[in-house]
């Protein structure tokens, strides 16, 4: 879900391009890999970082480096995104392939499949041709047992010329294995490049012309066998590179150059032209995978069974939508009936620890504005917003991530690609929406995931249309107390699951037409090429899922949203404490806005909550409280029902019950979301537009609520 | 002369081999990497609940391919 700080990038700094410092002790270790096979967690176990890994491809971005001491080596572990090949064909492949070429690494880790070793085996054979020491990880043993595959790793190494070994990444002794293989590999005397395979004789006759000439010139400091086969190929944006990276021009001395010519010649004279080299080039690579799959796996059939189960419920015609729609409900029903007590019981304990510091304020004597300031203000907030927060966010994450790490989420995009795409954007916007559930700011992060740079805009724009955790509390109290009947227990909250999904689907069909909007205006485009990797269900590992759920996203996101309370609950303070005249400043802006607010079925108060809600919206209805009590403290109701009394004193009805809620879904992303928009996008316009678009929605949908409901009632 | 098909006329449950892949280079070099190449054994092994994208078994992986994009790859059975 791409929620932790590492995927934010922090450890991406100063670690590429690579310039070698001081510590040349510390062996420099790339990690490379297809997508999805396990490689972040090989990465989190040898560095002991918490680096989350997606069920999706694509998740690893940036690039994130961690160190690890093995027994006679300290190593600065390398994770490169995970890539299918190194011909930099994407962003991800370009910054893989850099790395191996020009980042300095003394090895290269392929991590491998297990049970898709052919694929893995063509990144693995052009690392191979790249970097001179390599240890081939098969990973995923344990998967290939389950889909009774053998492999002969003995024979894999003496094929490939280098050590291969088995690891499971869940297994603790694997990783131990992985340590000592690697420091074996670094003690190996003389590291020679592998030849891992051959191509077609007219290739290898062009290749037998130009490799003396190339090792002439550059001196060992590339692999001449790989520089020979990208100069035949042509890539000018890499020619570059390699001309900055040996600092100087190969195609400019007059030796190459003719031993360039004289190998396309040889090329064209066997019917081969330069456009279909990499074809030839792909096709070879994929052929020695085949012939060494055959030679190390067996059976070579593999149960396809287990894999991709034929009635496949989630994403089978007639119950595809029923079962998501299903599994939705019942998250937040779970979310619901689970939040309760531990809310309450939360609750109890944070508002007793405030009556236990206003004990202490009055024993030392502080003055009144202080204990005013500090706990009435910034603690009173915080106490909220935790006490609101943390137990639907235990519940919600953990199940977030259970099916995620079950597979759930790759095939719920599938299953909603073909909405997206008639909407002009991208399957993969159904993952990062998912995310946005959770935060729309890690959806917003998230976004990487999706390669053309116009439908990862559509992505970013949109994400703020679906709720986040911040702002469930709150449509689940209004929904609660106008909406779903009070009787409470099984009946209500059941029907406030439901309605909460309604609100929900709304929120997501609101997202489609945004999405088309935008395609069919500025954003005009057609729907790009799309592939989406669909993994085996994998049995979720529930202690995993609990430990990375927990630190890494509920104490994330309530950290940064404990940040933001504090210093809110004292401006919040400050602003219902000062007064203006007769009344406080709070009152006195609300007032202010009362006539705009009213025209769009609100009132000035709701419309200040939101806005002094901006960097956190799970504090709007504590401000709303805080104003309408004109007591100067954030207040907490003893129950919902008086909670609703009080809003009903207040001139709410059902419409404005509706028209904040449907505000709630649609206004400004909190100032997190809107930094990381900026971060992502480069660009203030598109952040202003990220800003003004479900501002407007929201505003539109309020007006046309309150008008309807007018003509009515 | 065997007949030629594409990819979308493929059943689920259905094997083929790859005859051609599109001539679009950005999408030829991706299908390419994901070890779709000239007379690459595919398995059709479902499609989504509304028909597109289609799911496909390639080397022992199973992607999703849509429609628009699976007319242009063809195949002989």
């Amino acid at each position: 879900m791409g929620l932790t700080r590492n995927s934010t990038g922090r450890q991406a700094a100063g670690i590429f391009p690579g310039t070698r410092d001081a510590s040349a002790q510390e062996k420099r270790i790339a990690l490379a890999g297809n997508p999805n096979v396990g490689k972040s967690t090989l990465f989190n176990a040898l560095t002991g970082m918490k680096q989350h890994t997606g069920n999706w491809p694509g998740k690893t971005v940036s690039v994130a480096a961690g160190h690890c001491r093995s027994t006679l080596h300290s190593c600065l572990l390398v994770d490169l995104p995970g890539t299918y090949s190194l011909m930099a064909h994407s962003p991800e492949e370009e910054i893989a392939r850099d790395f191996l070429c020009f980042g300095g690494a003394d090895a290269a880790v392929v991590v491998c499949d297990a049970s898709c070793l052919e694929r893995s085996l063509n990144l693995a054979l052009q690392t191979l041709e790249l970097v001179p020491r390599v240890l081939i990880c098969v990973n995923l043993m344990d998967e290939a047992e389950r889909r009774r595959l053998r492999l002969n790793l003995p024979r894999l190494s003496s094929a490939l010329g280098v050590p291969v070994i088995g690891t499971s990444a869940h297994n603790r002794t694997s990783v131990r294995d992985l340590a000592e293989a690697l420091d074996l590999l670094m003690e190996h005397p003389q590291a020679s490049l592998a030849r891992p395979l051959s191509y077609p004789a007219p290739l290898e006759a062009a290749l037998q012309l130009l490799e003396p000439q190339l090792r002439r010139q550059i001196g060992g400091r590339l692999p001449e066998r790989w520089l020979a086969l990208r100069l035949l190929e042509g890539d000018p944006e890499l020619e570059e590179k390699i001309s900055a990276f040996l600092g100087l021009h190969l195609s400019a001395d007059p030796a190459v150059q003719s031993a360039l010519e004289d190998a396309g010649n040889l090329l064209k004279a066997a019917g081969i032209p330069r456009e279909q080299l990499q074809d030839i080039v792909t096709a070879a690579l994929f052929q020695r995978a085949e012939a060494l799959c055959r030679e190390t796996v067996s059976p070579l059939s593999p149960d396809t069974q287990k894999n991709f189960p034929p009635r496949d419920l989630l994403t089978s015609r007639a119950f595809g939508y029923p079962f998501m729609l299903l599994l939705l409900a019942l998250v937040f029903w779970l979310t619901l009936a689970g939040a309760n007590l531990p809310s309450r019981l939360l609750s109890d304990l944070l508002f007793g620890i405030q009556d236990l510091l206003t004990c202490f304020f009055i024993r030392i004597h502080a003055p009144a504005w202080l204990h005013g300031v500090l706990v009435l203000g910034a603690y009173r907030v915080l106490a909220w917003v935790v006490s609101v927060m943390l137990p639907p966010m235990a519940v919600f994450f953990p199940l977030f991530t259970l099916l995620e790490d079950a597979g759930f989420l790759p095939r719920i995009a599938y299953n909603l690609d073909h909405a997206f795409q008639r909407c002009g954007s991208c399957g993969k916007q159904a993952l990062t929406m998912c995310m946005g559930f959770g935060c729309n700011a890690a959806g917003v992060t998230g976004c990487r995931i999706i390669d053309s740079p116009r439908e990862r805009l559509i992505a970013i724009l949109t994400n703020s249309l679906v709720p986040c955790n911040g702002r469930f509390p709150m449509l689940i109290a209004l929904i609660t107390m106008f909406f779903a009947g009070n009787g409470g227990g099984l009946s209500s909250s059941l029907s406030g699951a439901l309605l909460l999904t309604g609100a929900v689907l709304f929120s997501v069909g609101m997202t489609f037409s945004a999405s088309w909007l935008l395609s069919r205006t500025i954003l005009k485009g057609l729907p790009s090429f799309f592939t989406l990797e669909l993994p085996p269900y994998r049995k979720p590992r529930l202690g995993k899922v609990l430990i990375r759920s927990v630190f890494d996203r509920t104490l994330f996101v309530l950290g940064r949203a404990v940040c933001t309370a504090a210093p809110a609950g004292i401006l919040i303070w400050l602003m219902a404490n000062l007064s203006l005249g007769s009344s406080s400043l709070l009152n006195c802006c609300a007032g202010f806005l009362d006539p705009f607010a009213s025209l769009f079925g609100l009132d000035g108060v709701i419309l200040m909550a939101f806005i002094l809600g901006f960097p956190a919206n799970e504090i709007v209805i504590p401000i709303l409280l805080m104003a309408y009590l004109g007591q100067g403290i954030l207040s907490e109701p003893e129950s919902l029902p008086a909670l609703k009394e009080l809003l009903a004193g207040q001139g709410w009805t059902w419409v404005t019950a509706a028209c904040t809620l449907a505000f709630s879904l649609f206004h400004w992303p909190c100032s997190t979301t809107l930094i990381t928009i900026y971060h992502e996008t480069k660009s203030l316009r598109w952040t202003l537009l990220s800003f003004a678009f479900p501002t407007a929605l929201g505003l539109i949908l309020c007006f046309l609520i309150s008008r309807t409901a007018g003509l009515f009632f | 002369m065997k007949e030629l098909y594409c990819l979308n006329d493929m059943k689920p449950g259905q094997t083929a081999r790859i005859a051609e892949l599109p001539s679009a280079k950005d999408i030829r070099r991706r299908l390419q990497d994901l070890g779709l190449i000239r007379h690459t054994l595919v398995q059709c092994v479902g499609k989504s609940p509304s028909g597109d994208p289609a799911a496909f078994l390639i080397r022992g992986a199973v992607i999703a391919i849509r429609a628009a994009d699976g007319k242009e790859i063809q195949i002989e059975r």
